[in-house]
């Protein structure tokens, strides 16, 4: 994931650089000190209640009266003066009012002069960034693999959890290949079982060291209530699968860790991107999915995401949805009429046959979703994924078009 | 950047490929093309050219059609160890049933019946005869058995003669259960055999309260279940379908099923026994050839047919279901659904008769009236007409005791297809089941000889009936196909064809 950073200024220096924004109801309702706390003064004039925040944050400085929306309403660029005995406090400013609202998590980069939102209330997706390391190097990976020692990531996740509402709706983890941390990750799921009972968690994991280590028996041990893993698999063969991932050895690995995690109880979810060696061999590896990991609570093949290695290698991966249509077709009614769940994921409706529709869900996490011009006049669009912010020529399929609203009634 | 093309990840072509276990055989229908079944039940077609390349380790390494089949495990091109891991557990799951001991425990709660079939598989008694009811001695013994058994799930069934004529025994049975369930923390069902004449309200409730399937005769259209089916009051028919209707009412539709015997004069009329299951509103039809036992063996000259005037018989009713699936009745043939389940899932279809190792007494354990226990419904006949051969012994005795039985290792030493002559090489080998049982009863040995099985013969051609019109691959019959399987109607399949089933060119 993206972290979204904005410019902030700074006054003091803040004890903890990772904060939860609150206004008085979210602070009333959770349970998180206000040590570790960014109260969102809702205006200049407003009073900062007398407790030890770990920072106070207000707008750019559009003087305006007391509003208790301050995500939209910004303060005064003087909001240091009234403020009594909270003066010692540090100050954040914030350039864009809109780059916090309560219920956030932030970290703050005084040296920068930025924030950065690790967590936000609302959004359709939420993500824990596990690692930058990866022992496959995909073609198309949209987050390139770093060889670097980022261990205190794990730490960082734990204290990041820590400020998350406990209502939070659901929670990825993903990397880089998360299960590279080894018992780091075992502890960072813990802390959501503790933390977030009831919140879904879905890491996205390669699964080739579940068939090695004993990684699985400890996860299974944590008896998570709502744990799915994504695993992709890209063939149903190893020489396709260990070309994609780009390493020898893989695909047996991921098959392999897939047999024990479905041994272990582990819920998983096998994700397909659809490049041009994947596509080419795809209703066999229904097939296959339906007759090894048959356990698998879903299957979700995706649209490829122009980003990353999948910038240099478009030639040998890109396929126009209407040229894989007919297989796509055949790969998801297979496993769809075997009971299986199976969802389409980055792919506009309008290039999709009729009766793949219902199986393409709005997947594209909302701030990196756009739609285009030739989508003016859509009766659609509330529901399709839409494209990549960054799409460009080169990744547009063929034959985007409005759909009227008979289309739609049919999806 | 440091990408590497498709050809650094295939296996040097000198090493060519290894063969996994595979099974071969053609299909009537195909003879220019070669099935091939893997041991955990992937399949292809092959041209016969293209097969013996296959086996002659001739293929191309890296031509498209290598490589389905190593994605249909019947091949491996990598040069190091074989993954067995992968083709273990697929097969551990098409025999999980061996891990799980008996589930179907059978009670026999009375000879007694009030019909007088001429095809009757059991040695029925009189309706007024005294001495043929199970005592409560025997039912609390068996009910021991029962929870002696491994299983997690276990299923209850009484049966007769009529065993509503004990219903007094069948509800002290039910209670006793479930009073020791309470601790034994089981999953139980009770499924009730029984012709449903005169069914009392009462006993409808008593079913309901505990769940029940109930499992009827139903051998086609008034006449012809009259005719196979005779009471001395010669309304067996209207006194079946009075009960059938008033159970649905009770139990809801889908726990009231319906078998069909199939005799001589069923034969001639498919079509009509399949469209009065429709017009009846069953979901599914059992379409059962007589079996050689009881008093099916002496009125087989009458009633009986042979193995060929059977499959004649079940290829047009199952031509005329697919089409009336298709016309929008959805109604499934409970002995194809076996198979196909078999053939279309990596999942074992749970059915005794065509199990490897064999159901009976492994899966099935059935205690009669008189306290005798046996592995299956067949040998209690047997024993019926004089030969005890398979009694595993008295429901006095433990389970172990029962299970290590001199029955029961003849029925071990003679119940896996993967080792007996003429299965272990059979190209449906996968999908198919030993039943010693069977084999003893038909042909006087439990190994039996295949050439000369009728049972072979049956399955055979059912297989071949079914792998024929896979190979066809019309994306209808395959939606039919599916739904049976799914047990969902066809209108919910979406259209599917078969390119994975095979890679012929």
């Amino acid at each position: 994931m993206q972290p979204h950073d904005a410019p902030a200024s700074f006054e003091g220096t803040p004890a903890h650089r990772l904060l939860k924004v609150v206004d008085g109801l979210t602070f009333a309702l959770g349970d998180t000190p206000p040590e570790r706390c960014a109260w969102l003064a809702p205006g200049s004039e407003s009073v900062v209640p007398d407790l030890p925040w770990g920072a106070v944050l207000t707008g750019p400085g559009q003087p305006t009266g007391r509003d208790d929306r301050p995500a939209i309403e910004a303060g005064s660029d003087d909001s240091g003066a009234d403020l009594g005995e909270t003066d010692a406090l540090p100050r954040v400013r914030l350039a864009h009012a809109a780059a916090a609202a309560p219920g956030d998590v932030i970290e703050l980069l005084p040296e920068r002069g930025r924030i950065r939102t690790r967590y936000r209330r609302g959004a359709n997706a939420n993500t824990l960034f596990a690692t930058e390391r990866c022992n496959s190097f995909c073609l198309m990976c949209s987050q390139p693999p770093r060889q670097v020692a980022d261990d205190w990531r794990v730490q960082d996740m734990l204290d990041v959890i820590a400020l998350l509402d406990r209502d939070t709706p659901e929670l990825g983890i993903s990397g880089g290949e998360p299960t590279l941390l080894g018992d780091g990750l075992v502890d960072v799921l813990r802390a959501c079982r503790e933390r977030l009972p009831d919140t879904p968690i879905h890491v996205l994991s390669n699964g080739r060291l579940f068939g090695k280590t004993g990684l699985a028996g400890a996860i299974a041990a944590l008896k998570h209530p709502n744990l799915t893993w994504g695993v992709p698999l890209y063939a149903d063969v190893a020489s396709v699968h260990d070309y994609v991932v780009q390493s020898s050895g893989a695909f047996e690995e991921t098959v392999r860790g897939l047999l024990v995690m479905a041994s272990k109880g582990l819920s998983i979810e096998i994700r397909v991107v659809l490049t041009a060696p994947t596509v080419a061999r795809l209703p066999a590896l229904a097939e296959f999915v339906y007759r090894h990991v048959s356990s698998a609570v879903h299957v979700a093949f995706m649209g490829l995401e122009p980003i990353g290695f999948a910038l240099a290698n478009r030639d040998a991966l890109w396929v126009d949805p209407e040229d894989m249509a007919k297989s796509l077709t055949q790969a998801v009614h297979h496993l769809a009429n075997r009971g299986m769940t199976v969802s389409l994921y980055n792919l506009p409706l309008c290039v999709l046959p009729a009766e793949l529709r219902p199986f393409a869900r709005r997947s594209i996490s909302d701030w990196k979703q756009r739609y285009l011009d030739a989508c003016a006049g859509c009766a659609a669009r509330d529901a399709c994924a839409g494209f990549f912010e960054w799409v460009k020529p080169g990744w547009l399929p063929r034959g985007i078009r409005p759909l009227n609203a008979h289309e739609v009634a049919e999806a | 950047m440091k990408f590497r093309p498709p050809e650094a990840f295939q296996p040097p072509t000198a090493t060519g490929y290894r063969l996994l276990p595979f099974r071969f055989g053609r299909l009537p229908s195909r003879p220019d093309e070669v099935l091939v079944t893997g041991d955990s039940g992937r399949f292809a077609f092959l041209s016969d050219t293209d097969f013996r390349a296959f086996a002659n380790h001739r293929l191309d390494p890296n031509a498209t059609l290598t490589l389905d089949l190593e994605g249909l495990d019947l091949l491996y091109r990598g040069d190091g160890p074989i993954p067995l891991d992968r083709h273990a557990v697929a097969w551990r799951t098409r025999k999980a049933f061996v891990l799980e001991g008996p589930t179907l425990h059978i009670f026999v709660v009375s000879l007694r019946c009030h019909h007088s079939c001429q095809y009757c598989q059991v040695s029925r008694q009189p309706e007024g005869g005294a001495g043929f009811d199970m005592d409560e001695a025997t039912a609390r013994a068996a009910v021991d058995r029962l929870f002696e058994s491994p299983a997690r799930q276990l299923t209850v069934e009484f049966q007769g003669g009529e065993p509503l004529l004990a219903f007094d025994r069948i509800r002290g049975i039910v209670e006793d259960v479930a009073e020791r369930n309470r601790t034994a923390r089981r999953t139980i069902t009770f499924v009730l055999a029984s012709t449903l004449h005169g069914v009392t309200a009462e006993q409808l409730a008593f079913f309901r309260e505990h769940r029940f399937e109930l499992s009827t005769s139903l051998d086609g259209p008034e006449s012809l279940h009259n005719l196979n089916r005779p009471t001395p009051t010669r309304d067996s028919y209207a006194r079946t379908m009075a009960g059938v209707a008033t159970a649905r009412e009770v139990l809801g539709n889908e726990h009231v099923n319906a078998l069909t015997t199939l005799t001589r004069a069923s034969l001639t009329h498919p079509e009509a026994v399949v469209d009065h299951y429709i017009e009846q509103g069953f979901s599914s039809i059992f379409l059962r050839p007589l079996s050689p036992y009881g008093f099916a063996k002496r009125g087989l000259a009458r009633q009986g047919y042979s193995t060929a005037e059977f499959l004649a018989f079940y290829r047009r009713a199952l031509a005329y279901l697919i089409r009336r699936n298709l016309e929008g009745h959805a109604i499934s043939e409970a002995y194809a659904t076996l198979l196909l389940t078999s053939i279309l899932t990596p999942f074992a279809h749970g059915y005794m008769d065509l199990r490897s190792p064999a159901g009976a007494g492994l899966g099935v354990l059935v205690y009669d009236h008189d306290g005798k226990v046996y592995p299956s419904d067949e040998s209690r006949m047997l024993a019926a007409e004089g030969d005890e051969r398979f009694c595993l012994g008295s429901v006095h005795e433990p389970h172990r005791d029962l299970m290590l039985s001199e029955p029961m290792q003849a029925i071990l030493a003679a119940g896996l297809t993967e080792a007996l002559p003429g299965c272990s090489d059979c190209v449906f080998q996968p999908y198919c089941g030993a039943d010693p049982v069977d084999a003893y009863a038909r042909q006087g040995d439990v190994y039996g000889h295949r050439p000369t099985s009728a049972f072979c013969a049956r399955q055979t051609g059912m297989f071949e009936l079914l792998f024929g019109y896979l190979r066809e691959g019309d994306p209808d019959v395959v939606r039919v196909f599916q739904s049976w399987v799914r047990r969902r109607s066809p209108k919910e399949m979406r259209s599917e064809r078969p390119v994975v089933f095979h890679a012929a060119a």
